[in-house]
């Protein structure tokens, strides 16, 4: 999976609208989050890490699936950055990769349990797989 | 081209300078083939005496109606060559200058190409003198007296200045006393004095000057006028208390029974009675009351401080005064205040009384404020163990709620605070979340390092993302971006570095007084860098934070600044214009208004006169421009459709006869 | 064999409005560092852009001109604080005009040059000259009555 990290992040970026030159690393998002703890990599280095291009290290972390989408970030940054907009973004990208196949129908049934909503896997399956 | 002007045009070699790719002797000649040119010649060095006596001697002996200098920029030596002109009794403006060593000799390798090119320049510069006209600059008189418009330190200082200098000052103070933010503030950075101690002293001298008059609990309520002769009229507001009987005694106050009013002075974390003087040493020392709580104004009965005041001071029946004057210049300095933190929610300003603007923590430490200068938190007065400061509250902000500037002084007197409480309250843990620490300026780094290194304040690189108040304390969660973790602190007081803006009064005023503003509501100055102390618009100067943020000492500069701009102003008797101002054609102008509205100086107004246009006598409204006022841009010479406003010194007619002279083949 | 009457090559007459302020005095430092551009661009100098009417760009297309450029402070340092605001919205309007009348666009130019820019001055004048050489010859505005 040879992608240009420049163009993945341009990809990004045009997905979500977001400039992450806008930050001016204040930590307000980081300081905010109530995921926290979870993630491996934090709001605040999402967006510098985006910056950068340094987009597949965080596809590979499980921290974009952390995030809540519950947009603290959003509304507390004080220069509109919309950090939870980018997260968004790489996992959008991070599906729409060429060949990558997330779940599958055979995934299913490892996953069904009496707590889980039927309906919970179904869109799972209609987001992650090809 | 017809015209009388009898012309005479002087070739400049300087030197080489123009010599070496210009045929001086050329362009001479060819000029002197022009219509109206009686007068040609060529020399060496045109602006050396000797170049002048030619010029002058030229003028006397051909009788020269105007002359052409083709030389070097007129940005260099038209002033020299008008006063050539003057010299031998042609008018100043009837001198034209072709610019062939800048904008020709000094560009061009080529002898032949260089020579063509000066001379169409210098028939460019022909073709306008022919319809030159002499210009005179008008003069208008300078009233000796100067308006200072706020109170604080930037006004009390610039006033006191100007008063120095033996000019009568007039400070018009929205608020009961004089004094302002300063007056708020417990020591000030970076030396730690207190506030107090250096700006009384201040106040009392701006009291006592003979030629400073004060006009507290008042308002500018219109302005007229222009540079050197503005008229304004101030509101005197109704203080109810008669000024030259009250002899300050006090006793009113301590005899009113409505005291449960939030203190303005102390930021409502203290009460104050109905007739009130803001804070002890108040000047003047003269109450006022607040009708709003007045038992006298509100039911009717009482009149208690009115039986008391020995000196029959306390005037219910008193009304509101308009005050007429006339003013030279205009100094505004109507200063900051914090922002409202009501949007803030994330900090939970509005839910807890122990979240506390800086500006409310410097009364809580203020030895003359409700605590008496012992740091006790608002809800159950309590010393506070743990207290965390947050810088950048509403600065640095481009959503709707913040401001997108610095403010400037936060990071100083966070760090201010941070090291006093420490100072006197060892036990006590301070952290400050910051986003940068900006610290520039004589001795404030140094300060800052000191908090840190000598006092052991916690900085923290980071922001705070909320404060929950929970079970009587505070819950604090922030970033550590260094330390890469999530911090959460239980805080028993949060201090928050909220940004400052312009008074709510500047935007009214500016509009008052044509003075332009930034989007922020900070006043334009007439060049960020060169002229940092004047408004564009003429007479109006600019003190302390109502021009951007600034800190103690640099507003102490600037109303000096502005003092010593609005003294240079009064010492001129007359003041002398560009003559090259607009001026409107009263038989084309049909007073639509649309000059009015595109003039950045408010220079044009509307009369009515009497026009006899062709035979016919009729009464209409016409456009007037003040000659004071305009600044000579041409504005409004494009924006008028009826084509009645001109440009004196470049007209329509004038640039249209450089362009037809240049285009001519 | 030519056949062909040898022609000169074509240079362009360009007519220059330039503030007092910024512009002139930036082509004042173009001469003063000796940054050469051609010599067929006159100046004419204005106390603000905005004094420039657009009936002055018209006029020098009639009388011959073959390009015509404004030039002023940079938006902001306007030493009337708001002259080049004016100018920007007038020539966008003359623009529309110009192309309406099917005028090449390239013909008309506004620049800003600030008193300090000498060096983007006379790139600028460089830059207009070669666009307005290869454009060719202003036959659609100039008025045949002013023509040699």
């Amino acid at each position: 999976m040879a992608v240009n990290p420049m163009e993945l992040r341009d990809t990004v970026l045009r997905i979500t609208g977001v400039n992450p030159r806008k930050c001016m690393k204040c930590g307000k998002c980081s300081g905010t989050c109530p995921a926290y703890d979870q993630m491996e990599y934090h709001p605040h280095q999402f967006v510098a890490m985006v910056e950068k291009g340094d987009i597949e290290r965080l596809m590979a972390s499980p921290s974009v699936f952390m995030c809540l989408s519950c947009f603290a970030c959003v509304e507390r940054c004080p220069r509109g950055v919309e950090p939870a907009k980018l997260i968004e973004g790489i996992r959008l990208a991070m599906i729409r990769q060429k060949d990558a196949n997330h779940m599958t129908m055979n995934d299913v049934p490892a996953l069904l349990d009496s707590e889980m909503p039927q309906q919970a896997i179904t869109s799972a399956l209609r987001k992650y797989a090809k | 081209m017809s015209s009388l002007q009898k012309i005479g045009v002087f070739v400049c070699w300087c030197g080489s300078n123009i010599a070496a790719t210009v045929d001086v002797k050329a362009v001479a000649e060819a000029a002197s083939h022009e219509p109206g040119v009686v007068f040609a010649t060529d020399y060496q060095y045109m602006c050396s005496e000797g170049g002048q006596a030619r010029i002058r001697e030229a003028i006397r002996e051909y009788g020269l109606t105007g002359i052409v200098i083709c030389s070097c920029s007129p940005r260099m030596h038209e002033a020299t060559f008008r006063k050539t002109a003057q010299a031998a009794g042609l008018n100043p403006y009837m001198v034209e200058i072709a610019n062939i060593r800048e904008q020709c000799s000094w560009i061009h390798r080529d002898m032949a190409e260089g020579t063509e090119k000066a001379i169409i320049l210098a028939k460019a510069a022909i073709a306008k003198l022919h319809l030159n006209t002499p210009l005179k600059a008008g003069e208008s008189p300078v009233v000796k007296r100067a308006l200072v418009i706020g109170g604080g330190i930037a006004g009390i200082q610039t006033a006191l200045d100007i008063a120095d200098a033996g000019y009568e000052v007039d400070i018009v103070e929205k608020t009961p006393t004089i004094g302002g933010k300063m007056a708020q503030l417990d020591k000030t950075f970076p030396t730690l004095d207190c506030a107090a101690c250096i700006l009384t002293p201040k106040m009392v001298e701006a009291a006592q000057n003979e030629k400073i008059h004060l006009y507290t609990w008042s308002e500018v309520q219109s302005v007229k006028g222009f540079v050197g002769n503005f008229t304004v009229e101030i509101r005197k507001k109704a203080r109810y208390v008669d000024e030259t009987k009250c002899t300050g005694c006090g006793l009113c106050m301590e005899k009113c029974p409505s005291r449960k009013t939030k203190s303005e002075f102390n930021l409502g974390l203290s009460n104050r009675t109905a007739i009130y003087i803001p804070f002890a040493q108040a000047i003047p020392n003269v109450p006022v009351i607040d009708t709003e709580a007045c038992l006298k104004f509100k039911t009717g009965k009482c009149g208690i401080c009115q039986k008391n005041c020995a000196a029959g001071a306390i005037d219910y029946e008193q009304k509101d005064e308009i005050i007429t004057q006339q003013y030279g210049a205009i100094v505004a300095a109507t200063g900051f205040n914090p922002i409202s933190l009501e949007r803030y929610d994330e900090f939970a300003y509005s839910q807890s009384p122990d979240v506390i603007t800086s500006l409310e923590l410097e009364r809580l430490m203020n030895a003359a404020g409700p605590t008496k200068g012992v740091l006790l938190r608002p809800s159950d007065h309590e010393h506070p163990k743990t207290i965390v400061f947050v810088q950048c509250v509403g600065s640095r902000d481009t959503t709707d709620c913040g401001k997108p500037y610095c403010s400037k002084i936060c990071c100083m007197y966070t760090a201010k605070h941070a090291m006093m409480i420490r100072e006197k309250y060892p036990d006590t843990d301070v952290h400050v979340f910051y986003i940068d620490v900006r610290t520039p300026g004589k001795n404030f780094d140094e300060f800052y390092r000191r908090a840190v290194e000598q006092y052991g304040v916690d900085y923290i690189k980071g922001m705070v993302g909320k404060v929950v108040p929970h079970d009587g304390k505070l819950l604090v969660q922030g970033s550590d971006l260094i330390g890469g973790e999530q911090i959460k602190i239980d805080a028993d007081l949060v201090v928050l570095a909220a940004a400052i803006e312009p008074d709510k009064s500047a935007r009214p005023l500016a509009t008052m007084l044509t003075a332009s503003m930034d989007t922020n509501d900070f006043f334009t100055e007439a060049h960020p860098k060169l002229r940092p102390v004047e408004s564009p618009t003429a007479g109006v100067f600019l003190s302390g934070v109502c021009q951007g943020p600034k800190d103690i000492p640099e507003t102490v500069a600037q109303a000096g600044a502005a003092a010593a701009k609005v003294i240079g102003l009064l010492a001129k008797d007359k003041l002398v214009g560009n003559p090259c101002v607009a001026h409107s054609n009263e038989l084309m102008c049909n007073g639509c208004a649309t000059c009015e509205n595109v003039c950045p100086y408010g220079a044009i107004g509307y009369i009515d006169k009497e026009i006899n246009d062709h035979g016919r006598r009729e009464v209409r409204r016409i456009a007037l421009v003040n000659e004071a006022v305009c600044q000579g841009c041409g504005a409004c010479t494009v924006a008028c459709p009826s084509g009645a406003m001109d440009l004196k010194g470049f007209s329509n007619q004038q640039i249209m006869a450089e362009v037809d002279a240049i285009c001519k083949p | 064999m030519q056949a062909v009457t040898e022609k000169k090559p074509f240079t362009p007459l360009i007519v220059a409005f330039c503030c007092n302020w910024c512009s002139y005095a930036g082509a004042d430092l173009a001469g003063t560092s000796r940054l050469s551009y051609p010599a067929n661009v006159k100046i004419i100098r204005v106390p603000c852009s905005c004094r420039v009417n657009p009936l002055f760009i018209l006029r020098a297309f009639q009388r011959g001109a073959d390009g015509v450029i404004l030039c002023g402070c940079h938006p902001g340092d306007c030493h009337y604080s708001t002259g080049n605001y004016y100018t920007r919205r007038r020539m966008t309007l003359l623009f529309s005009m110009l192309d309406y009348l099917g005028i090449e666009r390239e013909r008309t130019r506004v620049e800003w040059v600030s008193a300090a820019e000498g060096t983007k001055f006379a790139a600028t004048m460089n830059d207009f000259v070669q666009t307005i050489t290869e454009l060719g010859e202003n036959v659609k505005l100039g008025d045949l009555r002013c023509k040699q």
